[in-house]
């Protein structure tokens, strides 16, 4: 994961013009969920999870795709920050403070759990690096579900009950809302409130990207002992990735907690990690746009395995042959190596060079 | 020519370097002046690139004494080492070959802030090497070995260093390559930078040097001006290639 470097050039994504596109994307996130109504609330539930999934990814992606750091872990920051949300706004501890404190709460601690991480990390590389954080969420989550002993927690594997939900300027978006007479569902709020903070992460990133802490990112991935060579601080800015990567996951853990307003250990498994790595790969590493296509397609997925998958088996086959979970872990195996075969660098690769400010002289 | 009143601007004293319990450098001692062109030569295995590394430092010392300048910097970290003028071209270039031939050459000015500076220094760059300037907006992975170590130590000059730590810049390359490369290494040391070369075409390196030492095992072996060791017989037969005619 290193140094993969190929003197080919790659092939070019495929480009749209942008003045077309960005209009284009907006009336598209700001229309999905009316759409998605139409078929039923079930998949505004789905377009909210792609949210928090594209939030995760965003997050990884600026650790694994930016700075080229292997983390296998990184759902341990998502459940940080999901705890975080559930001990400071819920019955469990009688606490209720206001979003504007749990979340950055919430953020700040995976911050510092990525700093945890990161710092005995430094001297790592490529499947090393893998191994450890492997077992960083490993602990993470096993303490979540122990901790309820002999003082309770966590509340250990029944995990958090009744969390607050998100209420921004005194609108709770657990409930509908009457505007104006009309009733806009929760899921939709949550939509709306989901994409303002997958926007804003992206305008944070990018700008991230091209700035000098990108750029230094960027050699320490292509090559660690070059980036020494120019002055790059590389001890510093691996655990900013670290860092900064880990806020994402927790901001989002935080909205999962409120959205659901359940939390247990068991949704912070290894699985969910290597999905939201899977996330990475298929859209295209380090390319932002790839990264959230990737994380739609794939909480989109499963959805219709789940809907179309056992009635087209039984309408074909008389019966069930595949349960939709098995065959979604098949198919997203099958993906993998396929992809690996024919687009390694993902279905929108980065471009191979540094991302500019001014465009590129030819 | 340097006068050797003057106090180096690099001076090694008594450094050490283990990897593990393996110790690669065993206590060398090493002076540099400005403007000086001083190479390292010995075998593989003599802990050159080691030597290098721990200079520049990539990697740490085990004991003794870098003075820079007078200072000791032993304990400071590789980025603020090249902050203070101490540039390395690592073995086997370290170019980033994805990025251009530009990009690469702006990845060397990451720590400058003087943006007036680092395009006059471009420029400076491109009158040195003028093969650089050809391929400006190529990727630098297409580039012949030759090109990418000019566009290597291109880089490094970017920094605005005092002194350069060149690993092996003839590695891999054709005679004739090897012959610009130090010509621009010597123009460079005309500038009044001072040039550390690690080398294994002793030949060519004793005879552009000033001053060279001769490293193997860990220890330095032997050390004189270039022409001194050109004519040592031990040096000849050991690593030019000459047999020794009366055994």
């Amino acid at each position: 994961m290193t140094s993969t470097s190929t003197t080919l050039p790659r092939p070019p994504g495929f480009s749209l013009d942008l003045r077309l596109q960005q209009p284009l994307l907006i009336v598209l996130a700001a229309a999905a969920p009316l759409v998605a109504l139409a078929f039923g609330a079930s998949w505004v539930r789905v377009l909210d999870f792609a949210l928090l999934y594209v939030l995760l990814a965003i997050g990884l992606n600026l650790v694994v795709g930016f700075a080229g750091l292997l983390d296998l872990g990184y759902i341990a920051f998502y459940a940080v920050g999901a705890y975080t949300w559930a001990f400071l706004a819920s019955p469990h501890f009688g606490i209720h403070l206001p979003f504007w404190i749990v979340l950055p709460l919430g953020a700040a601690f995976a911050a510092l759990a990525g700093i945890m991480l990161g710092f005995p990390t430094l001297r790592l590389r490529g499947d090393y690096l893998a191994i450890v954080t492997l077992g960083f969420g490993e602990i993470i989550r096993i303490f979540m579900n122990n901790l309820n002993q002999p003082i309770n927690i966590t509340n250990g594997p029944q995990g958090i009950d009744m969390i607050d939900p998100l209420t921004i300027a005194g609108i709770d978006l657990s409930r509908n809302l009457d505007l104006f007479g009309m009733q806009v569902p929760s899921l939709v709020l949550y939509y709306y409130a989901f994409l303002g903070a997958v926007v804003l992460a992206l305008v944070l990133v990018r700008r991230l990207q091209i700035s000098r802490v990108g750029r230094a990112w960027a050699a320490i991935r292509e090559d660690e002992l070059a980036a020494k060579a120019i002055g790059i601080d590389t001890r510093m800015m691996k655990l900013l990735a670290f860092a900064l990567g880990a806020t994402f996951g927790g901001v989002s853990g935080g909205l999962f907690a409120a959205f659901q307003g359940f939390v247990s250990p068991e949704s912070f498994s290894l699985m969910e990690s290597i999905v939201v790595l899977t996330m990475i790969v298929l859209g295209g590493m380090g390319n932002l746009a790839g990264v959230v296509f990737g994380a739609i397609v794939l909480t989109a997925l499963p959805e219709l395995l789940r809907h179309f998958a056992v009635p087209l088996q039984v309408a074909l086959f008389g019966k069930t042959l595949l349960d939709p979970e098995v065959l979604r872990m098949l198919l997203l195996s099958l993906a993998m190596i396929l992809m690996m075969l024919w687009r390694p660098a993902g279905l929108l690769p980065a471009r191979t060079r540094y991302a500019h400010r001014e465009g590129r002289k030819a | 020519m340097p006068t050797d009143n003057t106090r180096p601007i690099l001076e090694v004293r008594k450094l050490q370097v283990a990897y593990g319990g393996i110790q690669a450098v065993k206590g060398i001692d090493l002076q540099l002046h400005k403007g000086e062109l001083v190479s390292l030569i010995g075998a593989n295995g003599a802990g050159k690139t080691t030597t290098l590394n721990t200079l520049a430092g990539v990697v740490p010392h085990a004991g003794g004494e870098i003075l820079y300048g007078g200072d000791e910097i032993g304990r400071l970290p590789s980025h603020l080492r090249l902050r203070r003028g101490l540039a390395l071209v690592p073995e086997g270039r370290g170019i980033f070959t994805r990025l251009t031939v530009q990009e690469n050459l702006m990845t060397g000015a990451y720590t400058r802030r003087d943006a007036d500076g680092v395009a006059a220094d471009m420029e400076k760059v491109f009158t040195l090497l003028p093969r650089v300037k050809e391929r400006l907006h190529q990727t630098a992975g297409t580039l012949s070995g030759g090109e990418q170590q000019m566009v290597a130590i291109g880089r490094a000059l970017l920094s605005r260093p005092q002194v350069l730590l060149l690993d092996e810049p003839s590695m891999g390359l054709a005679p004739l390559v090897v012959e610009k490369i130090f010509e621009v290494i010597h123009a460079i040391t005309r500038e009044g930078m001072a040039v550390l070369l690690v080398e294994q075409n002793a030949n060519l390196a004793l005879e552009v040097s000033e001053r060279a030492y001769v490293m193997d095992g860990g220890r330095i072996t032997l050390s004189g001006t270039g022409r001194e060791l050109l004519s040592d017989p031990k040096v000849r037969s050991a690593y030019l290639g000459e047999e020794l005619l009366a055994a």
